[in-house]
């Protein structure tokens, strides 16, 4: 099994950087990503429905974006972390033959339920696709 | 700022309830597995059973992020059997009909009150709680609406749970609220200026590259009547024709049917020599018109002859025009058809 270091709440301080994740977005990630979150849409499988809807190709629906948000929190806070909330703003759409880039930062830490608050953005070409934060309880 | 009258019955749905909606499949590991696949997501809480085992929950859970999937419609576009018949999104059918085609989602809020373990059935409930006054960002002008949908474990029922009975009617009390999504999209009409805009770039990729992807906007064609036709039939082979009174050997323009200076109607044309003098200007800023030039600069061209004109300026330095300035005519073809006499700053 890959080695995964669970993140202890008493080691993770304010200002802690998570390590930089990048995505390549494509036709096969949108496409599997609609149908394993039953998203049917045609503007996220269908590139000549995604024209017409005004956009230069398929584009990535929102439950994939949530799904990347937390393979990239999780990626760094470990298997014993457990998520308490997933907070997003949507801006530029990913687009097939784009990268996301994730970057994250620890914001705020709660002694009384040993919490810690992660906040996240998913910059591509065009800026930031997804930005939001997310709580984690740590062990 | 004062509200539409229309919004009235609008804001009067805020706070309405709607119904549950199932899940087609209760929660199980094939698609939790698949969707961490597709996620790459490699956590083995949720995907290797041993693991799982000795966690907190005994089983494999869930993907917290994986809440909102296992609700939707899916292909087909149907909810399962039992699930409410109204539609949470009424409100933005009702907004669109009054001018706000466009739609685009702005955050998506996951709340999770505990993970949820395979085998579980969900189910959400959605409250309309929220409609903005009209507000206009980048996108457009429209309204902002939030909806909160609450997710539900359905518990199995004291009595012997019948495993064909899909989503029950009954309201059973003791379903445990496990998660909450706030979801709020943008219902608006797109800012008018994003359109000239892409219109204008359009027209001038096409002027450039005779693009095949959109036609492209074309001058406007004059109005020809018998009295005019000379003129722009003149223009196509290149030449200035003015009208000329036979009766008076006058010259005006624009042409008419009746000489302005002695009344006859004895009319002919003259092709004059094209050079002349800058009378008055005009450089037009707004409103900007494609396919013109932007800004576009128009002059009241003083010919040699004596009579003075409208026309386009070409090739002239906007901030360096200067009244008396010599121009010169020169025929421009736009669009293959369509001829018009232009001035340019004559060479010295």
């Amino acid at each position: 099994m890959t080695s995964m270091n669970t993140q202890r709440f008493d080691d993770v301080t304010t200002g802690d950087t998570l390590p930089e994740l990048s995505i390549p977005i494509t036709v096969a990630l949108i496409t599997a990503g609609a149908i394993a979150t039953r998203d049917y849409f045609p503007g996220h499988h269908d590139k000549d429905a995604a024209r017409e809807l005004g956009s230069p190709h398929i584009f990535m629906n929102i439950l994939t974006t949530n799904g990347l948000v937390q393979r990239f929190v999780e990626g760094w806070a470990g298997p014993e972390a457990r998520l308490g909330s997933l907070k997003i703003k949507l801006g530029a759409p990913n687009y097939p033959g784009d990268t996301m880039t994730f970057n994250g930062e620890v914001v705020s830490r709660d002694d009384s339920n040993r919490t810690v608050e992660v906040a996240i953005q998913g910059l591509n070409s065009m800026g930031k696709h997804v930005t939001g934060t997310v709580g984690v309880a740590l062990p | 700022m004062a509200e539409y009258e229309w919004m009235t019955d609008v804001r009067a749905m805020v706070g309405r309830e709607y119904g549950r909606t199932y899940a087609w499949d209760r929660v199980n590991e094939a698609m939790i597995r698949q969707w961490c696949e597709v996620m790459g997501v490699v956590n083995p809480l949720y995907t290797d059973a041993d693991v799982a085992r000795q966690s907190e929950f005994g089983a494999i859970v869930a993907p917290p992020a994986m809440l909102q999937a296992w609700c939707l419609a899916g292909l087909n576009d149907e909810y399962p059997p039992g699930s409410t018949e109204e539609s949470p999104y009424e409100v933005l059918k009702q907004i669109e009909a009054q001018g706000y085609p466009s739609v685009v989602a702005v955050n998506s809020e996951l709340t999770f009150d505990r993970y949820i373990t395979v085998g579980e059935r969900l189910y959400y409930t959605t409250r309309l709680e929220s409609i903005s006054e009209e507000k206009t960002t980048g996108l457009g002008t429209g309204f902002f609406v939030t909806l909160i949908m609450t997710y539900f474990s359905e518990q199995p029922s004291a009595a012997e749970p019948d495993p064909g009975k899909f989503g029950s009617e009954q309201p059973s009390i003791e379903d445990e609220k496990v998660g909450e999504l706030l979801f709020r999209v943008f219902k608006f009409r797109a800012a008018q200026r994003d359109e000239s805009q892409a219109n204008a770039n359009k027209a001038k990729a096409a002027d450039h590259e005779n693009s095949a992807e959109k036609p492209a906007i074309k001058r406007p064609q004059p109005g020809v009547s018998d009295d005019t036709r000379f003129f722009w039939e003149g223009a196509r082979e290149g030449k200035l024709l003015i009208q000329h009174c036979t009766a008076c050997d006058r010259l005006q323009h624009p042409p008419g049917p009746v000489c302005m200076h002695c009344h006859a109607f004895e009319l002919d044309s003259v092709e004059v020599s094209g050079g002349g003098e800058l009378y008055s200007f005009v450089i037009m800023h707004y409103p900007e018109v494609p396919p013109f030039e932007h800004p576009n600069p128009i002059g009241l061209i003083e010919l040699d002859e004596g009579v003075r004109l409208i026309a386009g300026l070409v090739d002239v330095d906007q901030d360096a025009l200067e009244i008396g300035q010599r121009l010169q005519v020169e025929f421009r073809t736009f669009d293959d058809d369509l001829t018009l006499p232009l001035f340019r700053p004559a060479s010295a």
